[in-house]
């Protein structure tokens, strides 16, 4: 059975995403998708589904929503305050939507992109194969009010898991690999590179993020010249005036500036959390290392659903406490808990 | 010029982040080097082996990515290798079912008002660089950047002349604009280093449309002088005029 999800407010910067739509680099489109790729496979463990359902991404402010019918549905990403009818619920976890019931979600305290998932996914148009807005290539457009999502057949069943996230949403180290152009630039300024402390600037969006720093620009020898070439996510191109920016999910398919390195897939996450200021540093790493803790992201990620553990809910803010079968507070993973 | 007569280079093999190959057949753009790109990358596409997720082509080069649980560099690389070995690639054909496409410009004008400055580089008049520009019988090279968007060359050796270091803070959607011996016809509105000297009503994707993509790789591109009254009055065909002819 599907069901529907109406937008009463809406932050600016918010659009349905998925993993994207791989196959047509060959035309100019980056595979685009969600910014945070991991939010995705979270929600999905936690609703008990596949991961490559379309969910709602919220660019550093969430928005209001109204359920039109029973909606399982899961928060994950950079954590924001949420409530539902006024009851505070808890992010990285799954919550009932009832029919009727608002669901109201606030700034992120932490990290740049929330997500909301529902049971099901959004059945929203597909262009290219994919559901994922793509604003760069004039693909979809951002949600605004008044807007009714649709949502799949929900084969799955309750609600009130969580899942303990990977802190990606104050910066850190971010692993790194050379790539085609790294050769491009001196030993000296790689290494200055690895020693410099990063903030991520206030300009970025699903494109890229500029890096700021202190000290000089980074400049390869002679470059002028590089051939356009593919860029891929996580390219960090360093523009004319030296400042490195890291390519995202929604980048150029090509480019002719000189990239100083590739972030490693599963640390893309973290840079494109990263919210505006908060510090980064980078760290080359061997490509047999990358490869590694690649194959091992992509196990830990068909895992995360026995992660998840049975929400255990404060007594203070339940309403209809005497309705609850309680065990030492714990609520049996079946129920749904609102 | 003798480096040119030189033979091709060798085809090189590289890393593209982690799960990602080039073979690249040159440092430089040449008609050999892309003519072998696409080639090669046509091949690809039907050898699919296991584990290749994505091909596509640059100016001269072919890309690979591929998923690391079902393939890993160095067996990909034995492949590759041996792909390359089977023919010389830069004596390949261009793809089949090529057309040609002319498109209608306005040359100069406040519709493009680079066109003085891109004239001057290339040492002509504004008139000799607009004869020059639509004389010109440009191919699709690659598509890149931005959905659908075409790298077109080569232009004669004077438009050998370089981008700007001070970045256009925006560039409409259908912009004509000239750099390093090639146009780059812009499907959607961004800042660029390249030059501004015509513009064009054509819509170059069209997401909704069935056929997404104006142009392939290896169609050809002329485009033809026409007057700001006469664009407007294009502008609403979603091909802005364009007409295309099969190339045989």
């Amino acid at each position: 059975m599907t069901g529907s999800l109406t937008i009463l407010r809406a932050g600016p910067g918010m659009t349905v995403q998925d993993l994207g739509r791989p196959g047509w680099l060959e035309y100019g489109v980056s595979r685009g998708g969600a910014a945070d790729r991991l939010a995705l496979a979270e929600g999905a463990a936690l609703l008990g589904q596949v991961a490559d359902l379309a969910a709602v991404e919220m660019a550093g402010l969430g928005g209001e929503f109204q359920a039109d019918s029973d909606l399982r549905i899961a928060l994950t990403g950079a954590p924001m305050r949420a409530s539902i009818d006024g009851t505070a619920v808890a992010w990285n976890a799954s919550h009932l939507l009832p029919a009727g019931a608002r669901l109201t979600i606030g700034a992120a305290q932490s990290g740049s992109y929330g997500y909301l998932h529902v049971g099901g996914g959004f059945q929203t148009p597909e262009h290219l194969g994919a559901r994922s807005a793509h604003l760069a290539a004039g693909i979809g457009a951002a949600l605004a009010e008044g807007d009714v999502l649709v949502t799949g057949p929900d084969s799955g069943r309750g609600t009130g898991l969580g899942l303990t996230p990977e802190n990606r949403f104050e910066g850190g180290t971010v692993r790194v690999v050379a790539s085609l152009q790294t050769a491009l630039f001196p030993q000296a300024e790689l290494e200055r590179f690895e020693g410099t402390v990063f903030r991520r600037g206030a300009r970025g969006n699903r494109m890229g993020v500029p890096l700021e720093s202190d000290g000089e620009g980074f400049r390869p020898d002679g470059a002028r010249t590089v051939v356009s070439e593919v860029i891929v996510p996580g390219d960090i191109q360093v523009t004319g005036d030296g400042t490195p920016y890291v390519l995202l999910s929604e980048c150029q398919t090509t480019g002719g500036y000189p990239r100083i390195g590739t972030v490693v897939p599963c640390d893309l996450p973290l840079l494109a959390q990263a919210a505006a200021g908060a510090e980064l540093h980078f760290r080359f790493i061997p490509l047999e290392e990358a490869v590694g803790l690649e194959r091992a992201e992509a196990e830990r990620c068909e895992g995360l659903r026995s992660r998840c553990y049975p929400l255990i809910r404060d007594p203070r803010s339940m309403t209809n406490l005497l309705s609850y079968q309680l065990i030492s507070g714990v609520i049996a993973g079946e129920e749904d808990v609102l | 010029m003798a480096e040119e007569r030189a033979a091709p280079p060798v085809p090189e093999i590289r890393t593209v982040g982690v799960d990602g190959m080039l073979v690249s057949f040159g440092s430089r753009l040449s008609e050999p080097a892309n003519r072998a790109a696409l080639a090669f990358r046509a091949a690809l596409a039907e050898a699919s082996w296991d584990g290749v997720e994505e091909v596509s082509t640059s100016l001269v080069s072919a890309y690979v990515r591929f998923d690391l649980r079902h393939l890993d560099h160095a067996a990909l690389r034995a492949r590759l290798e041996a792909l390359l070995a089977q023919r010389d690639w830069y004596a390949a054909a261009l793809p089949g079912q090529r057309r040609l496409w002319r498109i209608p410009a306005v040359f100069g004008t406040d519709l493009a008002p680079q066109l003085p400055q891109a004239a001057e580089a290339a040492g002509m008049t504004e008139a000799e660089a607009v004869a020059s520009l639509s004389a010109a019988r440009v191919r699709v090279q690659t598509i890149g950047f931005a959905p659908g968007q075409p790298y077109l060359g080569e232009l004669p050796e004077a438009w050998d002349i370089p981008r700007q270091s001070q970045l256009t803070t925006r560039i409409p959607e259908g912009a004509l604009a000239v750099a390093i011996r090639q146009l780059v016809l812009f499907s959607v509105a961004t800042p660029t280093g390249w030059m501004h000297a015509g513009q064009t009503a054509v819509r170059l994707f069209r997401p909704d449309a069935e056929e997404p993509f104006l142009l392939r790789p290896g169609d050809e591109v002329q485009f033809t002088p026409v007057t700001p009254e006469e664009l407007q009055g294009l502008r609403r065909d979603p091909l802005g005029g364009a007409k295309a002819e099969e190339l045989s």
